[in-house]
């Protein structure tokens, strides 16, 4: 059997993150009610683990870190097909950056038990580092393969697997257990389905702390991050928009007869 | 004399044996900050038949340069790469390492960055040295500008795309002192890079182009974005693209404009159906003259543009299309 664990991440809704501004008189953030959804890349990863469920003996485990409302996602992923869900939650992980997020979801991962594979989505829509994947695996000691863009081979313990570089790829052999970040090319997530939503209503989930990981504070969250946030400053634009007017037509002449006037179009 | 602080590194990149632009930036980068710090410049350069390279390193600013030149390494080699960086670091405590924002470098980054067990920050647009001698990494963010520090643990480790920074001043009298470096035995070998297939790219590249058209969630369906598209061809511009167009799928992740895409300086950006994201924009704002096309006079994009014009891009970019062609027929007649 195949043992695959799926990393996801609850990030606020994408098309309205850009409500979340700095306050450029105080440095503070300002939030309004941005709903966290599945970080979209990860349902790549999770289709990643579900197709492969659907041709082998595989079990799929889910694992979030975040706070209690992270448990959402999770939830959504077991209703797509994960067998079990596990929400990483402890006030100590809060103001992790990728490193301390990667130590905090390593331990996580090894008190999952035994795996094979590791997939996670390339990038986070919110941090968007790309570090997690790459600094998961080397706290779990084993190979990563990032931006994955297709699975050769996966017979075995030696998989083969491409991974889009510019105008490109790189073909990379694995040995496993290993982890892979992967991209949105790698396949097409699939909805919900009614059946699965009422499958993972039976699903629990489970809940790990600090304490249940054994780890000590010093290494988690704000105290375990090598890098800190120094200073916010306001970004101003040095441009003030002239808003051509008038009808299309004209629209698109006085557009043209500026473009043409700066000599920028020919 | 040696100094006491330790160097500034620079991880150069190499395809096909040719050096990538971005180190060569940031070499010149890195120049200023370790004037700055009293520090030595060192470049990493890992590759098979590269020795001719290390005069461009020197004339880019280079004192020192690691190189590893070997068969194994013509390829970036996860383990092999990571290993030789991490044990060189370990010895020579390099103060600061940077890294270009590319594929091998968003991977082994972060493979170094936890070996090291020191903080990396991505896709910074700015690095300087404040007044404790600690390199600010300046990322946006939320509308704002962000300074991200690595306070205690060293190297401070950060990734840049190309074009972030500008070309060195070469010069090609400069030299220095190349200590060959060797390709460890004692590898797990648990990965391999078997082959890198790269094709040269078809149509007008971003970063060349004197005219830029990007487009967003705002062309609405496939439609819309073959106007956005043909809009481009029109101008013989270059055709980019927000993240959202990436993810509906219209778009290839290596058009993409921004923060972790492309950092482009058009004479001419022309933003369709896009909102003015931060994350796009800051790899925008090099443009000469910035136009945007949006069907909300709210949209933030009409606060960073020189021209605006509100309007349903998928209704507009037809007559504008139209106009342009007009103009282009009257020209070539006279």
């Amino acid at each position: 059997m195949l043992n695959i664990v799926v990393c996801v991440k609850a990030v606020p809704e994408p098309k309205e993150a850009g409500k979340i501004r700095i306050d450029p008189a105080t440095g503070n953030l300002m939030r309004s009610d941005v709903p966290l959804v599945l970080n979209p890349l990860d349902k790549n990863a999770m289709e990643a683990a579900l197709g492969l469920k659907r041709n082998m003996d595989a079990h799929v485990t889910v694992i979030s870190m975040g706070p209690p409302a992270a448990g959402d996602i999770v939830k959504e992923c077991l209703a797509l097909g994960a067998d079990r869900g596990i929400l990483l939650s402890d006030r100590a992980f809060g103001g992790a950056d990728a490193f301390a997020t990667a130590y905090t979801l390593a331990r996580g991962i090894e008190k999952t038990g035994a795996f094979d594979v590791v997939f996670c989505g390339m990038s986070s829509s919110d941090g968007a580092t790309e570090w997690v994947g790459p600094e998961m695996a080397t706290f779990l000691n084993v190979p990563v393969v990032t931006m994955v863009n297709k699975i050769v081979e996966f017979d075995g313990s030696l998989w083969k697997v491409k991974a889009k570089v510019e105008n490109g790829y790189r073909l990379m052999q694995v040995k496993l257990p290993a982890v892979f970040t992967v991209t949105i090319d790698l396949n097409t997530p699939k909805t919900l389905s009614f059946s699965g939503i009422i499958k993972a209503r039976k699903k629990e989930i489970i809940q790990w702390t600090a304490l249940d990981l054994g780890v000590g504070e010093e290494s988690l969250g704000l105290k375990g991050s090598p890098t800190i946030v120094a200073d916010m400053e306001a970004m101003e634009s040095k441009r003030e928009a002239t808003i051509i007017t008038g009808t299309r037509e004209e629209k698109a002449q006085m557009l043209l007869q500026k473009l043409v006037g700066a000599g920028v179009v020919s | 004399m040696k100094n006491a602080r330790g160097p500034v590194w620079v991880i150069a990149e190499q395809i096909d044996c040719r050096i990538l632009d971005v180190s060569l930036q940031l070499i010149g980068q890195a120049r200023k900050l370790a004037k700055q710090l009293g520090s030595d410049i060192e470049v990493i350069l890992l590759g098979n038949k590269i020795e001719h390279q290390a005069g461009q390193l020197f004339a880019a600013g280079a004192g020192i340069i690691y190189l590893g030149n070997n068969p194994e390494l013509t390829f970036y080699q996860p383990e092999a790469y990571t290993e030789i960086i991490v044990t060189l670091a370990r010895k020579k405590q390099p103060d600061i390492m940077l890294m270009g924002s590319t594929p091998m470098g968003k991977e082994l980054a972060p493979l170094i960055a936890a070996r090291l067990e020191t903080g990396l920050t991505a896709h910074c647009i700015d690095l300087l040295i404040n007044d404790n001698n600690i390199l600010e990494q300046k990322i946006p963010a939320y509308g704002g500008l962000i300074s991200i520090i690595c306070p205690e643990k060293r190297p401070q480790m950060a990734t840049i795309a190309k074009g972030v920074f500008p070309e060195p001043a070469m010069d090609n009298s400069r030299t220095g002192e190349i200590i060959p470096l060797d390709v460890p035995d004692n590898l797990p070998g648990r990965i391999k890079t078997l082959e890198v297939v790269q094709q040269e790219p078809e149509g007008v590249q971003l970063e060349s182009a004197s005219i830029v058209v990007a487009g967003g969630a705002g062309a609405g369906d496939r439609e819309g974005w073959n106007e956005i598209s043909d809009l481009a061809k029109t101008l013989n511009a270059a055709l980019g693209c927000t993240r959202p167009a990436v993810d509906e799928g219209w778009a290839e992740l290596d058009t993409m404009i921004g923060q972790s895409g492309k950092m482009i300086a058009p004479e001419l950006y022309i933003g369709v159906g896009l909102s003015g994201e931060q994350q796009h924009m800051v790899g925008s704002v090099g443009a000469e003259i910035m136009v945007a096309i949006n069907n909300d006079p709210r949209a933030s994009v009409f606060e960073q543009v020189d021209y605006g014009i509100i309007d349903d891009c998928r209704e507009f970019i037809p007559v504008l299309i139209d106009t342009i062609k007009e103009y282009q027929g009257k020209k070539v007649s006279c």
